[in-house]
């Protein structure tokens, strides 16, 4: 009879495991899917293919930072300096991509081809990844002290090179941000083209599985012959490179280059990689996630707007959330 | 019928993901005896005892603590209730005093309720003077080394006068002459009624304190016996099911050329001069006392830290090594002591712990070679007889047997001649130790050369072909194993004659 009693309740116990598990793997899509249920009902204007493209769009600028800070918090790092970063390469690359009637001409004369504001953009963003990551290995700086320290030097430089916006930008250089192919908006498709990227690079190379060996337990790692200062360096050169793209998309989506763009995007790049399940003390972490926790911030932005909801509002349901999924987080990991 | 009894835990299940953990386990302490928990890395000893102290809640049982049926829930509610726990891994805080560790929770409060310092101080100091133990209470705890550490965690469980003390694994960290100590104290303690739980892998000891075994295997309870009744052999066949003959088999292997050869190898104020020679099918075993620099010298040649001076010849060529990569390029792999700090990589896989070593050789062209990884991984699997529900699973979840098993295939995965092994057989079970001492065996006769790194005479004894004595961070002495007896190497490790008569 005991025993009997045991056996029902191991099964029972099996069941609920195997719930968990669905839940711990898929419950932050099913919460997704909800959302848009909830304001597919609520408001007529929300379930339209121009909407959904949209919040897409919308979130591709975030979304690339997202994916980057994602490998860094992976390794068991931090990245708050993506915001300014961003900043700084939107401003460098639109004065090199300034059409010649431009009010704000900041080169008179300096003819260029587009590919030169994208080189340096993404070589900029890359400079300042290679910097964090230094100071980080060899200096052995907490990482929230040295991207702290790039936030607000990144943002003083970007307001050095110019204190107003760099507008009227060539044609070419618009189609990054705002060109589309076969109907889909080229940020849509920078956005999936680097977290397939991305993801098959945390899967399918060395690398990429040493990046969660940091974060699993450096210690180990390093004895077992991985070369952990070069990790860490390549994980936050790769953070900055994608803070750079993320400018170049910016700045050429909204026709200009401005110092003070990108302020507070990297706290909800953070929230996304954190609501996508990845987890703040290293080790764990998918890019689907953090897609899907963009995703979640997006539809959050866009419903809410929709709605007519208080802005104010919508920081306040936002912060609820991160700290929501946070508790989830952490109750799947004990 | 539990009347008597300090305590009587009944039918007692509890199952993790994957794992039936615990099921229908029982365990029955009376008062002022010490119970001796035996079992594999994996039987059930540590679950039951997280049971115990509300840490883990099971699916089903009774516990009657003093008589009375309670439901433990929390760490606080057993301490209340007079249950106090010396946990295997200790966890002081490093920055805090002795004293501040030992009333952290409980701190004495004085006016405006602050801390009342003195108060605190003094009943520390008072505490630590009857237990005999000489730490300075104003000592901040990672001044202090491993075994005063453990004497402090001691310590701290008995101040809370429990009826009930459970110690995991209390001696694995301290030399004997602490663990004589230990066995005075816990002997008063005795005489007061307290009751003991006491978890080990060490057979001597089991026979020296014990009053009751009980012995788990598989999550199951398999046994309860007086000491008094029983012997070694038939509690390692309880323990394992089956009789086992020969504990240390180190068999027969053809000794070949040189492959390892350290000279002069220092590190400023930890190893002094320290050199020898390591031989292709040989087993190097690294004695020596707690603090004696052996793990000092293992880190030098692996390039984990820095050494001062010294040249390091690998199979004849003279190698700069700077890293653990180096040592790795260089042919050398390194199964460190800490299992948990420098060797699992918790959150991840079972197939990324495996496979973190030898990544490189496992891709093409950049990309891993997901197929063969999967091949190695499942033949490993078969190979070490790995108990895990797949390689997916999270390794923090798996024994520390298993645990251990893992960590010996990442290494052999790299095709290592030269293997350092340091305390491989450290808190785990006498199935499993008994299966790493026949690979290394199989290891050495397949022309690997092996560094074993151990704080157990038998054990150095049993595998060595020849033992290195550390005494104060140089070379004490380097015996052949027809000369290496254990009072040789005592007398080489204490650097004294004199302390022979305490041995």
């Amino acid at each position: 009879m005991a025993l009997k009693a045991t056996g029902e309740t191991r099964d029972k116990n099996q069941q609920w495991g195997r719930v968990n598990a669905f839940l711990g793997k898929y419950g932050i899509v099913l919460i997704l899917l909800a959302m848009i249920l909830a304001f597919s009902l609520l408001s007529e204007g929300f379930f339209t293919a121009r909407n959904i493209f949209n919040i897409i769009r919308q979130i591709s600028f975030m979304g690339l930072i997202a994916i980057g800070v994602t490998m860094v918090i992976i390794t068991g790092g931090i990245d708050l300096g993506s915001g300014s970063v961003l900043a700084l390469t939107a401003v460098l690359a639109t004065s090199l991509a300034q059409i010649q009637t431009s009010a704000t001409l900041k080169y008179p004369g300096l003819e260029v081809p587009v590919i030169v504001p994208i080189v340096v953009a993404l070589g900029v963003g890359a400079l300042t990844g290679v910097i964090n990551g230094s100071l980080i290995a060899k200096f052995k700086i907490p990482p929230f002290i040295a991207t702290l320290g790039m936030m607000t030097v990144a943002r003083g430089f970007a307001l050095i090179y110019s204190n107003k916006p760099l507008s009227q930008l060539t044609p070419e250089y618009n189609f990054i941000g705002q060109g589309a192919l076969f109907g889909i908006p080229f940020p849509v498709i920078l956005l999936i083209l680097v977290a397939v990227v991305i993801h098959v690079m945390l899967n399918n190379t060395p690398f990429g599985r040493y990046i969660y060996a940091l974060g699993g337990n450096e210690q180990a790692a390093r004895i077992s012959g991985v070369n952990t200062d070069r990790v860490k360096i390549g994980v936050y050169t790769l953070a900055g490179l994608l803070s750079g793209l993320a400018g170049l998309v910016v700045s050429s989506r909204v026709g200009s280059g401005q110092p003070g763009q990108g302020m507070g995007i990297e706290l909800d790049a953070i929230a996304a990689a954190v609501i996508g399940g990845t987890s703040l003390s290293g080790g764990i972490g998918t890019i689907w996630g953090t897609i899907v926790g963009a995703l979640i911030i997006g539809v959050l932005d866009n419903g809410l707007i929709l709605l007519n909801v208080d802005q104010y509002w919508i920081t306040i349901v936002k912060g609820t959330i991160i700290v929501v999924a946070v508790i989830i987080d952490q109750r799947k990991n004990r | 019928m539990g009347e008597d009894n300090v305590l009587v835990m009944e039918h007692i299940s509890k199952a993790f993901p994957g794992v039936q953990a615990l099921s229908d386990v029982q365990l029955t302490v009376r008062p002022g005896s010490v119970h001796a928990l035996m079992g594999e890395n994996g039987a059930g000893k540590s679950t039951l005892m997280k049971v115990l102290i509300g840490m883990y809640i099971p699916e089903e049982g009774e516990i009657t603590f003093l008589g009375r049926k309670v439901k433990i829930e929390n760490t606080q509610q057993a301490l209340r209730m007079g249950i106090s726990m010396i946990h295997q891994e200790l966890s002081p805080e490093p920055y805090m005093t002795v004293a501040e560790n030992i009333f952290l929770g409980r701190e004495p409060l004085g006016r405006f309720g602050l801390i009342d310092k003195k108060k605190m101080m003094a009943e520390t100091k008072a505490l630590l003077e009857r237990l005999e133990i000489d730490i300075d209470p104003n000592t901040v705890m990672r001044n202090l080394s491993v075994a005063n550490t453990q004497m402090v965690e001691i310590a701290k469980a008995i101040s809370y006068d429990s009826s009930l003390i459970i110690m995991d694994e209390p001696t694995s960290a301290i030399t004997e002459r602490e663990v004589a100590h230990l066995f005075r104290i816990i002997r008063t303690l005795k005489d007061k009624g307290v009751a003991i739980i006491y978890i080990t892998h060490k057979m001597d000891e089991v026979f020296q304190i014990a009053d009751d075994i009980t012995v788990f295997r598989d999550g199951r309870h398999i046994a309860t016996v007086p000491a008094s009744q029983t012997d070694r052999n038939s509690l390692i066949a309880m323990m394992v099911g089956r009789e086992l003959t020969n504990l240390f088999p180190k068999e027969d292997a053809p000794i070949g050329e040189v492959v390892l050869s350290v000279r002069g190898l220092t590190r400023n104020g930890v190893v002094d001069d320290v050199s020898f020679e390591l031989r292709r099918g040989e087993i190097l075993g690294l004695a020596g006392l707690m603090g004696a620099g052996r793990t000092e010298v293992i880190e030098g040649v692996f390039g984990i830290k820095p050494i001062d001076a010294g040249e390091i010849t690998v199979k004849g060529k003279r190698v700069d090594i700077k890293s653990p990569r180096d040592a790795i390029r260089h042919g050398m792999a390194l199964l460190t002591e800490d299992r948990k700090l420098t060797g699992i990589m918790g959150v991840l896989s079972v197939r990324d712990n495996m496979m973190i070593a030898s990544l490189s050789s496992y891709s093409k062209a950049g990309f891993l070679n997901k197929r063969i990884i999967d091949e190695t991984c499942a033949k490993e699997k078969t190979r070490l007889e790995l108990k895990t529900p797949s390689m997916d699973q999270v390794i923090r979840l798996l024994s520390g047997g298993n645990q251990q098993k893992v960590l010996v295939s990442r290494w052999l995965l790299t095709v290592p001649d030269i293997l350092i092994l340091d305390e491989p057989t450290r808190g785990i079970d006498v199935g499993a130790k008994s299966e790493i001492h026949r690979l290394m065996s199989k290891l050495a006769q397949e022309g690997k050369a092996i560094i074993m790194v151990s704080s157990e005479l038998p054990e150095i004894l049993g595998m060595s072909d020849r033992v290195l004595v550390m005494h104060e961070g140089r070379v004490g002495g380097i015996f052949d194993r027809k000369d290496a007896t254990q009072e040789n190497i005592m007398r080489a490790a204490t650097g004294h004659n004199e302390l022979m008569a305490a041995v």
